[in-house]
């Protein structure tokens, strides 16, 4: 059924369709940005493929491609024939693609959150805000170099002296490492880091090096320091006590 | 406030403002489960303008993802819709099978389809029972929140939890079922029809109920296809969309069940195709249960992909090295991307995935039913009354962990 997609969309574009794919049956049409939402207007608009189910619109992040930084997915399917299809363009950091929201209304809030997670801009959207994060929210987190564990609260960390856990907690909760570095990947150092390997190769950061461990450990050391020394000046008092 | 006795006549005939009141509804608000804010402009009760904001559940469910080996993914996926985990652990096994290009045994396929539709009955018993909690009908909600209850028995006599299961395995599940699990399922099959037929005498012709359901809400076929709402949602409108008949995936093409779909696509017919689709659910139950076989495995036959046994873990050298490599790894699949959807409880859950033939996955994108819904709901809502925000916004059954991600 599908196949039929593609065929259809080849026959009318002609050479403007830069690829097709049906790798492990997902059939795919790859078109070049300019032709984004003239293609799929026409997809809709075709009495042969009525595309009017919007499924799906994401993008994925290649930070080491050099021709173009994002694919960004269509998925629609048709409720007449039940053919899929996928459709897929290269988008350049910085380069906007023509809405779709006009097309399918659920582009409108798809859009939104590619433009929250990735930081594409899609020309002529009616309403170009954030939708998962909040306003304040600086860079976009989908981008491979936007580290895993950073955090950018709204509500400053606790700092409270003797009680390790309050909430919010701290950066170092949780696994600290991510399979690939990317910030060191990108800057060209190999880092297709496993953690069990990772450690003997002193590739991966582990927490006790992060200034985090460091400053728990010098929280728990100063506060045993004080123990010892209330517990050494109990016994005295208690020494003295018994003095008397 | 003064009395009204009490007001002098200038106070008393004081001008109403023309201009819409800007209200917030949420995201910490009794009836907006999960958490979402909505801005809301009245005028009188009337909703002029609403801007509904999701977000404040956002764990970054698709960042985690890219950190992990495949398997790790599983806890993850339990807590995106949380009120039936183990769909979405079906789903995220069947997307990775998918780019592994392999089909686990029978036995699982029926295993996976009875834990599955089980899930999807006490999907539809937490939504029906809050939609008519909010609308003030309590004893419903406790009645129906009793069966499912005996559902998360089931699976967690099956797989040590009651809601965040992780219990699917790449290639498998992680433990065959249990020796009483046909006969329990067959115990609980009666109960549920008796508690969907008390569901019905109850609520079906109570005035106030017809009332908030009937009419309220109304989305559109056009709406919902141009929206991306699949599921109960629109089924209701009339599109008979359900991905177990239109693409088959595990055995759903062996049983005979049908598709129920609404005519006017209002609360009442969202809350009344979901009574349905339990019924369905339970006709595929009964007849899974009749053709699973009783013996055979469960996982497919390939060390590459499937942990080993944890006797032979512990005893042999070969089965420690393969337990490592899988754990610490992670199992390797083909480069590639898929999109591998299957029926969730709310619609087509799909799972668009990226791989660079790393243990690692390089992009996860779940395609969350209730997200597109939500944004459906501005235009159910708009125009209508304030009140009608809560048995509408019930019956979109939006879930914050799927939702937010």
């Amino acid at each position: 059924m599908s196949q039929a997609v593609v065929e259809r969309l080849t026959a009318h574009f002609g050479e403007r369709v830069l690829e097709t794919s049906d790798a492990f049956g997902d059939h795919e049409v790859v078109v070049a940005i300019k032709d984004w939402a003239e293609v799929a207007q026409f997809m809709k608009d075709d009495s042969d493929l009525q595309m009017d189910h919007f499924i799906d619109l994401t993008a994925v992040d290649y930070p080491e491609r050099e021709s173009s930084r994002f694919d960004l997915l269509l998925m629609t399917r048709s409720s007449v024939t039940g053919a899929r299809i996928r459709l897929r363009t290269y988008v350049k950091d910085g380069e906007e693609p023509g809405t779709l929201s006009g097309i399918w209304s659920g582009a409108n809030w798809a859009e939104r959150e590619v433009w929250d997670m990735f930081g594409i801009k899609f020309n002529g959207h009616p309403d170009m805000r954030r939708i998962l994060l909040y306003d304040e929210f600086v860079g976009h987190p989908l981008r491979k170099d936007y580290p895993i564990d950073k955090a950018q609260p709204l509500v400053p960390y606790r700092e409270v002296s003797d009680i390790d856990k309050l909430p919010p907690f701290g950066i170092e909760e949780g696994q600290p490492f991510a399979r690939i570095d990317w910030e060191s990947r990108l800057a060209g150092g190999d880092n297709q880091v496993s953690p069990a390997i990772g450690v003997q190769q002193g590739q991966r950061r582990t927490l006790s090096d992060s200034e985090a461990a460091q400053q728990i450990q010098a929280r728990i050391k100063a506060r045993m320091a004080q123990e010892s020394a209330e517990g050494e000046a109990s016994e005295d008092s208690a020494e003295e006590g018994s003095g008397q | 406030m003064e009395p009204a006795d009490e007001l002098s006549n200038d106070q008393a005939s004081l001008e109403l403002s023309a201009d819409p009141m800007r209200l917030n509804m949420g995201p910490s608000h009794p009836a907006m489960h999960g958490t979402i804010r909505m801005v809301i402009d009245l005028d009188g009760e009337t909703l002029v303008n609403l801007d509904v904001q999701p977000g404040y559940l956002h764990r970054g469910f698709e960042k985690s993802c890219e950190r992990g080996t495949w398997a790790q993914v599983f806890p993850y996926v339990d807590r995106l819709n949380y009120v039936s985990p183990m769909l979405n652990n079906v789903g995220w096994a069947l997307a990775v099978e998918k780019l592994l290009g392999i089909e686990v045994p029978e036995r699982c396929q029926y295993y996976r389809v009875i834990l599955g539709e089980l899930a999807r009955v006490a999907d539809h018993f937490t939504c029906n029972g809050a939609s008519a909690m909010e609308l003030g009908a309590f004893t419903p909600f406790l009645w129906l929140l009793k069966v499912r209850d005996w559902v998360w028995d089931i699976l967690e006599r099956e797989t040590g939890a009651r809601m965040t299961h992780s219990f699917g395995r790449i290639g498998g599940m992680a433990a065959p079922p249990t020796a009483t699990f046909k006969d329990d399922v067959l115990r609980l099959i009666p109960e549920v029809h008796k508690v969907v037929k008390e569901t019905e005498i109850m609520l079906l012709r109570n005035r106030i109920f017809l009332d908030r359901m009937q009419g309220v809400g109304v989305l559109t076929k056009e709406q919902a296809l141009s929206y991306g709402v699949t599921g109960p949602m629109a089924r209701s409108t009339g599109i008979p969309y359900d991905v177990r008949k239109d693409h088959p995936y595990l055995v759903y093409d062996r049983f005979d069940f049908d598709v129920p779909v609404g005519e006017d696509g209002d609360n009442w017919d969202r809350f009344m195709v979901r009574l349905e689709e339990i019924r369905q659910s339970v006709r595929i139950i009964e007849q899974a249960i009749e053709q699973m076989p009783d013996d055979g495995p469960i996982n497919v036959d390939d060390p590459r992909i499937v942990y080993p046994a944890k006797d032979d873990v512990y005893t042999t050298i070969e089965a420690t090295i393969a337990h490592f490599k899988l754990v610490m790894e992670g199992l390797r699949t083909p480069k590639g991307e898929v999109y591998s959807f299957i029926e969730g409880g709310n619609g087509e859950l799909g799972f668009h995935i990226v791989s660079d033939g790393s243990g690692t996955p390089y992009r996860v994108r779940v395609r969350p039913p209730c997200w597109y819904g939500l944004a459906a709901s501005r235009e159910m809502l708009l125009g209508g009354m304030i009140a009608d925000i809560i048995p509408t916004f019930g019956s979109v059954n939006m879930i914050g962990g799927e939702c937010d991600r």
